[in-house]
Parts: structure tokens; C-alpha cells; sequence
């Protein structure tokens, strides 16, 4: 039996923190006490333990090890103290995967209305997983994937299913 | 199926990762209206053929609302741009102007 | 003339592999073919020309085409869940151990009863069934519809589900080439050039299209494009890939065949492309177009580019004698690859009156005779051609000679596959000299940009001769619609023009006389073009037949549509991965995997499965619901709250947003205190209900229903985005941030006490609809005093990972309690003894909060709230609404949800009068008898009346008009 096009594995033991403030104002703030640099429209920075990701224009998503999480989640609300903004702890709403091998772009590519393989280091693309929503950038080794915590199931399998063996999508 | 570029991330997303609003530029009608501005509010629709301006929500995106300037007929897209408009702003309208010269606003700006 | 062996031809054929045999089977028998082979090439290759019944008539069927355009020979494919109907025999490549059946015949293909249909078919003209079923009416539904609706349809649906996996991926391509023929390539290899992603797609499993079957150094051309086009980073080559349609701004579904009828690769059977394609080349090619004379159906008679096909690529010989039947050069290659096969070819009947092109001159110098200006008046044979009877082209069909064959390879011009380009809304152009509709350069689809965004080259742009230099100077092509040109009605009414729905000539004629002149109108009168090949053969012939039935031009006439699909795609490609547990996404709260451990019995909220009951050991649902609300009222127990929807609100104008949000008032809520609230629509109808907890001075929480979460924070975002976009407030959709549990019952506080943890949970520290935040059981909580049966009720609300250790923990030490989990169904009921509202029960969307007795929640104070304009509507204050009321069953008997009560008179329509219906309606464990709630008008006034209720089986069910408390009105239980 041929390998699975990609591992997918879940993810366990992030800790995750929306921010939503007035990032012309309250960027450099922000960024000290996330301790990465505020990314570009549709980006994400990494320090390789902590990623913080643009979510919308207003609203960023930091993800670091959970242990970190609720000494990040004062700093930054401290940072925003006298701004109107809103730091809150969204660790539990999510569910994690990790899409890696050497086929892991043919696995984005068959669920998401992206273009997976072309997808840059540092962009964060938000969009549909089949039919749930979902958040993806690459990762040395293939791609992270987030989606909603009670829809982990459906992505862990459709994630799963997409890798099956034997169906790397270039042309045989 | 349609793609719209999301003029607050800058995305291409197609039609399934949009969530349609119907058309754009309303104008609320609060307690103080009559019954006849209320219904207009509510159901006149222009329901254009050609040009049409209409809401899109990036849903599966940024999340943002923004608008649309479209031919029904074509579906050709003259452009996109933020919600915060409340009128289509003066780059959509020589956008339009150029594929349709017949074409007029049928607002007045102040 | 007998059709006789051998079929397969000593040497030859492209595409097969002699040294591989592939047994299989048809109708029962076992056969052999090549590897290589369709199933055609290898029925052809056993004398099995036979290969189908047509739909109307039943007339025995033999292949008339080589490629996807083929209309008769339609196979069964396959078993059990794995079999498919309606399968091309042309297109499906032979696997081994294949088991395929015909169609469309009883007993069998030999022998099939329906085809009695053929003798009495000059009673079933066009319109047959339009005119005579129509009398007398009742009829149509009893007697007709039922006869033919068993007798329609080819093939059988499967009834077993398909075991196969199927896939879909999405791509993406600055130009995709459909069509790998000389033209496709070339174009690829242009694109690929001028820069940018190239994405080539080609139906077939070789590259080349007819270009290596029809040119000697056809093959060498190819192989160069290909060499050239693999060597380039930027272009993708992918084939046994069908482009089936293109839709709007450059969308293009393709449908790559991975595993096709050959399930034991272990991989999915079929890929479905979305490709959203910068530009598109249509380099379809063309198709050759049947000939019109008599019996132009019987099993022998083909294209000649199919008969060509069979011979070259197949090595398979379809008859010893071939006469070729055309209007155009293209067909004497047919003649010569048969006389090269070492076939007889005793004529070529061209209809044109002079042909001494290239390839007639090479047919003569072969020996060929060639007969100009002759037309064949008839084929002969019924279930095989015997031979063809000869006349003059422009006569009446007067005989003038008959030759012997056994295959008639007929031609008349070439056809361009224009179907990409008219999908998205190209325009055509006549080409009266090629006699094809071509896809009109001046009028290309457009993309989103407004520019065109589809270019069609080579022969599906009308360039029939495409191949370059490869192509020598051929004659024109005469148009012939008829042969002969003044044939007769009785030849006319022979003569085919859709081989799989049986029109003909005289139909189409019929039609126009009946003052059917849109073509639109005639397809679907005739049933032309309607069938599983969408008129690939028949469209051209049957616009000419009409136009000139009409005396009009054919660009007068025009065109049908061309729809999406090109070829028809399995369902299953375009489910994916949608079937089985993944057939949609199910939400799962923390606690779902020990509902299943405990029983539960789930149900759909949205996409959500929340338990309905916990049935235990024997008991059904309905005694569960029962004994789990006995359990609340007396004890305690357990609602897994987690889907309803949590959002937080938060920022200076966060008040006065929520004051505009909901109809009561918001922004004086006190901190550490809950209030249910309403929200409305701008139609002043009642969209979502809920409780709202102030968290801080500029924080709220608001609870959404469980399917309102996502629509509401939608709704919120649409506001603050669209229409305040300067108020200073921000929302974030915690709903799966917490597990939330619903303690309920007298013993509610006792059991939470023994969790221990920092918050005092006493009434004098909680009152009713106040909230605390602390820990419980170690865990970080709120709590929330908040009830929805009417008990004292505490909602906890933790982090979404700890839910399930809080839930497993208050099952430990509640035991002693009679703790019990309590499902959705438990909740309902109780809520509805409580007369509290639900939406979506008591709610449809035309329900105004003030119908439902909850004027207390709208704010009189307020200027303004979304929806308030809208209730202050004429029909919305004029009290003839319908309002709610609680019933109570006269005989004692549970009112079915939903039921009308009846009022005097009559509608229009000759129904009673309604004046109220049924919203909800359950049996009360609690109180031991039936409860409901209704909308009745004037209800609240009407106290104590009996309203009748019919029921569809005639009896009247009655129920009296009471309040809508039916428990603890006082609510004195809230308090424990």
C-alpha cells in the first residue's frame, strides 16, 4: 500500500487569543506584547512558537503554547488599556490539524476553493473546508488548518479522506 | 459561479465563500418615516437590469461586508468596494461609465 | 449480405494491445477483447453490432458513432451498487471481467416485445402523447400517467449504494486548453509561451485527436507539440478529462477518470475539477454529422469517421463490405483506410455532382468506385445491413442500382463542438459554406472583467482543416439535409434524425406544420435533442429539416441551447466527499461522546446533534421524555446547554447597540445581572430570543438560540459594519468557547453545592437572573441563575474543554440526588408547561413579539429599535392578529402540532375559514394530560370558547382556549 499523501494529525495544547482593536493605533502595542511583528493584510508572523495571524482588519489571532496563554492575554490587555479593543481566549473554539508530507498541498486542494500550491510562506487564507469554515498557511512541512472545535471530526475525516493513498493529483 | 475581490483583505473569493445581501446603498427608515417610505425601504427593489449595486459578506473570509458594482446581464464586474459608502464612489462610477456610456448614476451626491 | 468473421483484422489498431486478452461479459455471454479496447471496439471485434433498443420504438441499434456523441449504444455496466445505466459503449474503456447488459428491451435484445412500438409507429407521430392522453382528464392520473411512466426511461437506477469513492479538487490555470488534438496542443504550446499557467485537458486517453488516425504523419506532429509542451515548468498536460461545462467567469468543471469501472485500484473512482480558468480554448473539435435517407437507423449504418475509428485505432472490422455515403471529401478516407484494412469497398456514393479532389482522385487511383451525384434511396436489412439502394441525388428516390454491404459509412460535413463556447453565453455564426453553426469571434463569453474569455481554435472554431499543413486541399462539402433531395413522406418518415428518441423527418415537418417555429418549442414537441446525447447527431439535420419546412433560412431559425453537461456526470463526482458520516459537518458539543455512551437519542438542531432523550433499557423515547421531566420536577437534572450561541459584546457604544438590537432595553441592564431579551428584524418580526448578561461596564454576553448563533452574529456584524460603522463596538462569537450545562430541579443548589469552588450559589448571593463568576469544581465558571423549565435552574458555563469533566463530575456526586440527563424533548416540555415561547414553534417569521403576549419585553421608553417602525404598521396594531393562547383538549386526546382551527364560511378556494393553528402541543407528565399552545385570533379575549379543530381523517378534534401557564403560574418553584 502507497503512503497517505500527508499526515494529519491533530493538534492539542494551543493556547489562542482574538484581538480586536484599532490596529493603526494600537499596533506597536500590541506587537511588543505579542512579542511578533503585526502581519500584512492576509498574513501571519512566527517566531516558530508563537504565530500571530490577520484575521480581519480589525482583528488578529494570536496562537502560542496554552501554558503562555493567559500571561499574553494581561500583557495584551494591557496594551490596549485605554483603547477601545477586545483580547479574549478562544483556545477551546477551535480544532487544530496539521496537514504534512509531500502531497499535503493536493489535500488542500481538493476541499478548499484555493489555490493550495501556490499558497505563500506567511500568508493566512481564510476559507471553506468543504463545508465548514477554516483558516490556512503553510508550516515547514505542509500546512496548519484550523477550523471550529465542534466540526473536528467531519475535518479530521475529510482531511483524512482527502489523503488518501494513491491520489496525488498530478497527472499520471 | 461569480468571484469578487474582497476590497478589505484584497482576496479573490468565489461565490461560495460569499454570503449575497441583496442591494446596496438603502437607506434605513426608523419611527419617524411614513408608511409609504417605510415600504420602499422594506420591498422597492430595483431589481436592475445592468448595472446593479449589491452587498456581498466575505462570510467564509474577513468577515466583511462590502459592495459590489455588477451588470445582471453580463455579470461583469465593474468593481468592489468598502461598505462604508454611501454611494458607489467615484472610481466605480468611470469604471461603469467606461464599459456602458449610456449608463448614468441615478443618485445625486451632496 | 450476412455480416460475417473475421472482425478483428489481422494487424492494426493504434490503441490495442494483442498480447493482452480481457474476458467479459454481455447479456450473459462470455466474450473476449483486447486490452485497448472500448466496449464497442470489442462487441464490434465478436460480430456483436446489435448493442441496443431505441427509446420510442424499440428498433434494434447498433453504434452509429466512435467517441461521446454516440446515441444507441447504451449499456448497462456492472453490479449491484456498482452498476450504472445508460453507459456509453464508445467511451468505456473495456476492463477485465466487465459485466455489461443492454437496454431498453424485454425479453431480450434478440427478442423484445416493445418492439411492436416500430409497427404502430405511424400512430405515434410527433405530439403523440400531448394529444391523446388529455382526454378525459381523471384519466391522465389513474390510467396514462401510470402506464407511461413504466414504460419511460432507458436503463434502470441502480438501487444499492455505490461503494466507491469519488473526489473533487479545485484548479487553477491563467489559460486551460480543452481539447489535446493538433489544435489544442498548438495552442498550449502559443499560451505557454506568451507565459503563464497552462492547463491542458484532453477527454481521451491519447493525445492527438483524430489528427494520428486521419494523416499518416499525423502521430510525428503530435509527439513534437507533446515533447514541446512536456519540457515547460508552466504547462500541465491531464488526460481522461472531460470538460463538461463552463459557467460564469471562467468556472469550468472537468471530470477526470481515475478508476473508471475498475474498482480494485483502491482509489477514487472519479475527480471532479472546479477550475477557475483565466482564459479558455476551446479546441474541441467537431463531429461528423448522419446522413437523412431511409432507414438510416438499421445496425450497420455509421459514420464514416467511425467506421475509420474502429478500423485504425481498434483494428476491428465492423463489416467486409463497406460503401461509403458522403457529401464530402473527408469520408473517402474512410474508403481508403477499409480498402487498406484489405475490406471491400464496392462504392462511394457522393452526392455532390463533381468530386475530383485530392482524396476522391487517390479513392479512384485505389480502384474505388465513385459515384457522383447519387444518393442512396434506402438501406436494406432490418436487424443488420443487407445493402443500399441507389438514385439520383436530386430526384424523387426512383431506384437505379443496389449494391451488397454489410456497413453503410455515411457522412454529411462536419459539425463544430461549440458547446464550451455557448454555455456561458457565446454567440454563433452560419457558415453557409461548411454548412455548421461556428462559435462568432465578435461575440465571446465574457468574463468578469467584460472581456471575452473564451477563444475557440482549430475545427471547433469552424476550421475543419486545421491540421496544417498535414491536410491536403479538400473539396467543399454540399449541404444535404434529405437524401434523396425530393424524397417522398413515405421516405421521409424513415429517415432518422434522433437515433435515441426515435424523431424522424416527418416529425419535425409535422411540428412546423403544426406551427411549432421555434426551435426551442419544436425540441420539446418532438423531443428532439432530447435525449442522453443532447442532440450531438441530431441538432444541425434537424434545424435544416425545419428551416426548410418553414421556408426560412437556418440562421433564420437558430439554434437551441447548449446546456451543461457535455457529457453526463455521475452524481456521485459531484457529492465527492459529501456522502456517509461526512455527508455534512456535525457539530459535536464536549459532552457528545458521553450522550452516545448514555444512550442518547440525538436530534438535528442545524447542524448540530443534541440528545432528544437518554432512553434506557426498553423504554422509548416517549417514556424517557417522560421520566426525565419527572425526574426535574422532583430532583435534578442535566442539560447539555453548550450549543446555544454566546457572544460577547463589548466597547463605549455597546449599549446603545444592544438598546437598538433588541426590543427591550439593554444599556441599563446592571452589571452581574441577566434580562431576556427579543430581537426583531426590520419587518418587526421576532428572529432570535435570548438572555443577556452584563459582564462589565462596557461588556454584555448574549445568549442566541442554539441555531441563531452564527445568523446573529451575522446580523450584528451587518449592522455595525453597514449601518453604524462609527459606534464603537466590537462582537466576538464565543459560542464554542464554552461547554454549558443546565442544572435544573428543587435540588439544583444542593447538588452544586457539593462541587465546592469559590462561589456562593445561595439565594440571598444568586437571586434569580443574576450571574457570578468564579470557580466550581476547580473550573473556571460563570453561572448564570437563568430558567427555562420554571425550576431553580443554575446554566454553568466553562471552558469547552473542561465541560465534559464538570458534566461526568456533577453525574458522581449527584447519584444519591436521582440525577438525571435531561434531553431537548425534556426541555421543550417543560418549557411549554411554563407557556414560555420557542423559537421557531411559536415563531415562523410573520410573528410580531406582541402576537405572543410579550409586550412586558419591548421598550416603550425607546426612540427607536430595529423592527419598531415596522410594528407600528396598520395590520401589525389593528387586533385581528393572531395571538397566543394555551389549549386544552376537550377529549383528553395530544392535539397534532400544527392543526387548524376552523371559523365560519368559506375562502375563495372553497376551503373553511381558519382562525388559528396548533404551535405547540405535547403530553404533560407533569400534569398527566395534554398540553398546547396556539395562535387564535383575538385568543387572549376568548377565553374559556371551544375551537373545532379537523383532522384529515374526518374527525374533529376540540380543545378550549386557556391561558398559556398551564404550571406553577405563580413561579414560586424558580426559587427551589
Amino acid at each position: 500500500m502507497a503512503d497517505a499523501l500527508a499526515a494529519i494529525a491533530r493538534v492539542p495544547g494551543l493556547g489562542m487569543i482574538t484581538i480586536r482593536a484599532d490596529l493603526s493605533r494600537a499596533g506597536d502595542a500590541l506587537a511588543e506584547a505579542a512579542g511578533l511583528a503585526i502581519p500584512d493584510v492576509t498574513g501571519i508572523t512566527t517566531d516558530g512558537s508563537r504565530s500571530l495571524g490577520w484575521m480581519s482588519p480589525d482583528e488578529l489571532l494570536l496562537i502560542l503554547p496554552e501554558a503562555e496563554r493567559a500571561e499574553a492575554q494581561d500583557a495584551l490587555t494591557q496594551a490596549l488599556m485605554g483603547e477601545h479593543g477586545l483580547v479574549i481566549d478562544v483556545s477551546d473554539a477551535r480544532a487544530v490539524f496539521d496537514v504534512t508530507g509531500p502531497h499535503a498541498a493536493d489535500v488542500i486542494a481538493k476541499l478548499a476553493p484555493v489555490d493550495a500550491h501556490a499558497l505563500r510562506q506567511g500568508q493566512l487564507r481564510r476559507t471553506r473546508v468543504a463545508q465548514t469554515a477554516a483558516a490556512i498557511w503553510r508550516i515547514p512541512g505542509g500546512f496548519r488548518v484550523i477550523g471550529f472545535r465542534s466540526t473536528a471530526d467531519y475535518l479530521g475525516l475529510i482531511l483524512t479522506n482527502a489523503a488518501l493513498p494513491g491520489t496525488q493529483v498530478a497527472p499520471r | 459561479m461569480l468571484i469578487l475581490t474582497c476590497p478589505y483583505c484584497g482576496v479573490t473569493a468565489e461565490e461560495t465563500e460569499l454570503q449575497p445581501g441583496g442591494e446596496a446603498h438603502l437607506k434605513r427608515v426608523g419611527p419617524g418615516g411614513t408608511d409609504e417610505e417605510l415600504e420602499a425601504y422594506l420591498f422597492d427593489r430595483k431589481n436592475a437590469k445592468g448595472v446593479h449595486f449589491e452587498r456581498w459578506r466575505h462570510a467564509y473570509g474577513c468577515g466583511r461586508w462590502f459592495l459590489a458594482a455588477r451588470c445582471t446581464v453580463t455579470l461583469q464586474v465593474f468593481g468592489t468596494y468598502k461598505a462604508q459608502n454611501t454611494h458607489p464612489p467615484s472610481d466605480i462610477v468611470d469604471s461603469i461609465r467606461a464599459a456602458r456610456p449610456d449608463w448614468t448614476p441615478d443618485w445625486t451626491t451632496t | 449480405m450476412t455480416h460475417t468473421p473475421p472482425f478483428r483484422l489481422p494487424s492494426g489498431g493504434r490503441r490495442v494491445d494483442r498480447a493482452w486478452q480481457l474476458p467479459f461479459r454481455f447479456d450473459g455471454r462470455h466474450l473476449r477483447g483486447l486490452t485497448g479496447d472500448t466496449l464497442a471496439s470489442a462487441l464490434l471485434a465478436n460480430g456483436q453490432m446489435l448493442m441496443g433498443r431505441s427509446f420510442k420504438y424499440h428498433r434494434p441499434r447498433g453504434p452509429v458513432a466512435s467517441g461521446a456523441e454516440e446515441p444507441n449504444a447504451l449499456l448497462g455496466l456492472g453490479q449491484g451498487g456498482r452498476f450504472e445505466p445508460n453507459q456509453r459503449a464508445t467511451t468505456t474503456r473495456l476492463v477485465h471481467g466487465m459485466v455489461t447488459r443492454s437496454q431498453n428491451c424485454w425479453p431480450s435484445l434478440d427478442a423484445d416485445i416493445g418492439a411492436v412500438n416500430s409497427f404502430l409507429s405511424p400512430f405515434f407521430p410527433a405530439g403523440f402523447y400531448y394529444k391523446t392522453f388529455i382526454h378525459p382528464r381523471p384519466f391522465w392520473k389513474h390510467v396514462f400517467e401510470p402506464i407511461i411512466r413504466r414504460s419511460a426511461g432507458l436503463g434502470r437506477a441502480p438501487t444499492e449504494a455505490d461503494p466507491d469513492r469519488y473526489e473533487q479538487a479545485y484548479g487553477f490555470a491563467d489559460t486551460v486548453v480543452v481539447g489535446g488534438g493538433i489544435a489544442g496542443l498548438t495552442a498550449a504550446r502559443d499560451a505557454a509561451q506568451a507565459g503563464g499557467q497552462v492547463l491542458v485537458l484532453e477527454q481521451d486517453s491519447l493525445w492527438g485527436g483524430r489528427t494520428p488516425v486521419d494523416h499518416a504523419e499525423g502521430q510525428a506532429a503530435i509527439d513534437a507539440l507533446l515533447d514541446d509542451l512536456r519540457a515547460r515548468s508552466n504547462v500541465t498536460l491531464r488526460r481522461n478529462t472531460m470538460a463538461t461545462g463552463l459557467y460564469d467567469h471562467g468556472y469550468l468543471i472537468a471530470r477526470e477518470a481515475l478508476a473508471d469501472h475498475d474498482p480494485n485500484q483502491g482509489i477514487p473512482r472519479q475527480r471532479l475539477w472546479r477550475i477557475r480558468a483565466g482564459h479558455v480554448v476551446a479546441a474541441t473539435g467537431a463531429l461528423e454529422r448522419p446522413l437523412a435517407f431511409a432507414c438510416n437507423d438499421v445496425p450497420g449504418v455509421m459514420l464514416a469517421s467511425a467506421v475509420r475509428d474502429f478500423i485504425t485505432e481498434y483494428g476491428v472490422a465492423p463489416g467486409q463490405r463497406i460503401v461509403v455515403v458522403t457529401n464530402n471529401d473527408d469520408a473517402y478516407r474512410t474508403a481508403l483506410a477499409a480498402r487498406a484494412a484489405g475490406l471491400d469497398v464496392p462504392a462511394i456514393i457522393d452526392a455532390r455532382p463533381v468530386a475530383d479532389g485530392d482524396l476522391p482522385r487517390a479513392a479512384r487511383d485505389a480502384g474505388i468506385t465513385v459515384l457522383t451525384g447519387t444518393g442512396v434511396a434506402k438501406v436494406k436489412g432490418h436487424r443488420h445491413v443487407e445493402g443500399v439502394a441507389l438514385c439520383d441525388q436530386s430526384g424523387e428516390g426512383r431506384v437505379t442500382d443496389q449494391i451488397d454491404c454489410d456497413v453503410v459509412a455515411m457522412s454529411g460535413g462536419w459539425s463544430p463542438v461549440v458547446h464550451l463556447y455557448s454555455h456561458c453565453g457565446g454567440k454563433l455564426a452560419w457558415d453557409a459554406g461548411e454548412a455548421m453553426f461556428r462559435p462568432d469571434p465578435d461575440r465571446p463569453p465574457l468574463g468578469a472583467d467584460g472581456k471575452g474569455n473564451v477563444t475557440a481554435t482549430g475545427a471547433a472554431a469552424g476550421d475543419l482543416r486545421c491540421a496544417g499543413d498535414l491536410e491536403r486541399a479538400e473539396g467543399a462539402t454540399q449541404p444535404v439535409w434529405v437524401m434523396p433531395a425530393r424524397a417522398p413522406y413515405k421516405l421521409r418518415s424513415k429517415m432518422w434524425l434522433d437515433y435515441q428518441n426515435d424523431v424522424k423527418v416527418t416529425d419535425v415537418e409535422l411540428a412546423a406544420r403544426e406551427g411549432y417555429a421555434s426551435v426551442e418549442h419544436t425540441k420539446r414537441y418532438t423531443t428532439l435533442g432530447m435525449a442522453t446525447d443532447q442532440g450531438k447527431l441530431s441538432n444541425i439535420n434537424g434545424l435544416a429539416v425545419l428551416s426548410e419546412a418553414l421556408n426560412q433560412p437556418i440562421p433564420a431559425t437558430g439554434t437551441t441551447t447548449f446546456r451543461p453537461p457535455y457529457t453526463p456526470l455521475t452524481l456521485a463526482t459531484i457529492a465527492a466527499e459529501a456522502k456517509g458520516e461526512a455527508f455534512q459537518p456535525l457539530r459535536k458539543t464536549p459532552m457528545h461522546a458521553w450522550h452516545e455512551a448514555h444512550g442518547a437519542s440525538f436530534e438535528p438542531v442545524g447542524q448540530w446533534r443534541r440528545p432528544y432523550a437518554y432512553p434506557q433499557g426498553a423504554e422509548d423515547r416517549h417514556a424517557a421524555v417522560n421520566r426525565e421531566i419527572l425526574a426535574v420536577r422532583k430532583g435534578v437534572g442535566t442539560l447539555d446547554a453548550s450549543t446555544l450561541g454566546k457572544i460577547v459584546v463589548k466597547g463605549p457604544d455597546a449599549g446603545r447597540f444592544l438598546d437598538m438590537l433588541y426590543t427591550n432595553m439593554m444599556s441599563n441592564l446592571a452589571v452581574g445581572k441577566c434580562r431576556y431579551g427579543l430581537m426583531c428584524n426590520e419587518n418587526g418580526f421576532l428572529m432570535d430570543d435570548g438572555v443577556v448578561a452584563r459582564l462589565s461596564d462596557d461588556t454584555w454576553l448574549c445568549h442566541t438560540t442554539t441555531g441563531g448563533a452564527d445568523r446573529i452574529h451575522g446580523h450584528m456584524e451587518d449592522w455595525l459594519q453597514c449601518e453604524w460603522w462609527d459606534w464603537k463596538v466590537y462582537t466576538a462569537n464565543l459560542t464554542e468557547q464554552y461547554a454549558q450545562i443546565a442544572v435544573a430541579g428543587p435540588q439544583a443548589r444542593t447538588l452544586l453545592e457539593r462541587l465546592g469552588g469559590s462561589i456562593d450559589l445561595s439565594q440571598a448571593a444568586l437571586p434569580f437572573m443574576q450571574w457570578v463568576e468564579g470557580d466550581i469544581a476547580g473550573i473556571p465558571a460563570r453561572v448564570f441563575r437563568i430558567s427555562f423549565s420554571g425550576e431553580l435552574s443554575y446554566e454553568i458555563a466553562v471552558p469547552a474543554n473542561r465541560g465534559l469533566e464538570l458534566w461526568e463530575r456533577l453525574h458522581e456526586i449527584g447519584q444519591d440526588l436521582g440525577i438525571t440527563p435531561y434531553g431537548t424533548e425534556a426541555m421543550h416540555v417543560m418549557r411549554a408547561e411554563k407557556g414560555f415561547i420557542m423559537i421557531g414553534d411559536e415563531t415562523d417569521g410573520t410573528v410580531i413579539p406582541q402576537d405572543l403576549g410579550l409586550g412586558w419585553a419591548i421598550s416603550k421608553k425607546k426612540a427607536d429599535y430595529i423592527g419598531k417602525r415596522a410594528q407600528r404598521r396598520l395590520h401589525m396594531v389593528d387586533g385581528k392578529r393572531w395571538r397566543l393562547v394555551g389549549l386544552e383538549s376537550i377529549d383528553g386526546q395530544v392535539l397534532p402540532d400544527g392543526a387548524y382551527a376552523v371559523a365560519e364560511g368559506m375562502n375563495p378556494n372553497g376551503q373553511r375559514n381558519v382562525q388559528g393553528r396548533v404551535t405547540s402541543s405535547y403530553h404533560s407528565p407533569t400534569l398527566g394530560r395534554p398540553i398546547a399552545m396556539g395562535l387564535v385570533r383575538h385568543g387572549p379575549e376568548r377565553m374559556g370558547q371551544v375551537l373545532d379543530f379537523p383532522m384529515p381523517s374526518g374527525q374533529v378534534m376540540q380543545a378550549r382556549i386557556v391561558d398559556p401557564v398551564f404550571y406553577d403560574k405563580e413561579g414560586s418553584r424558580l426559587n427551589g
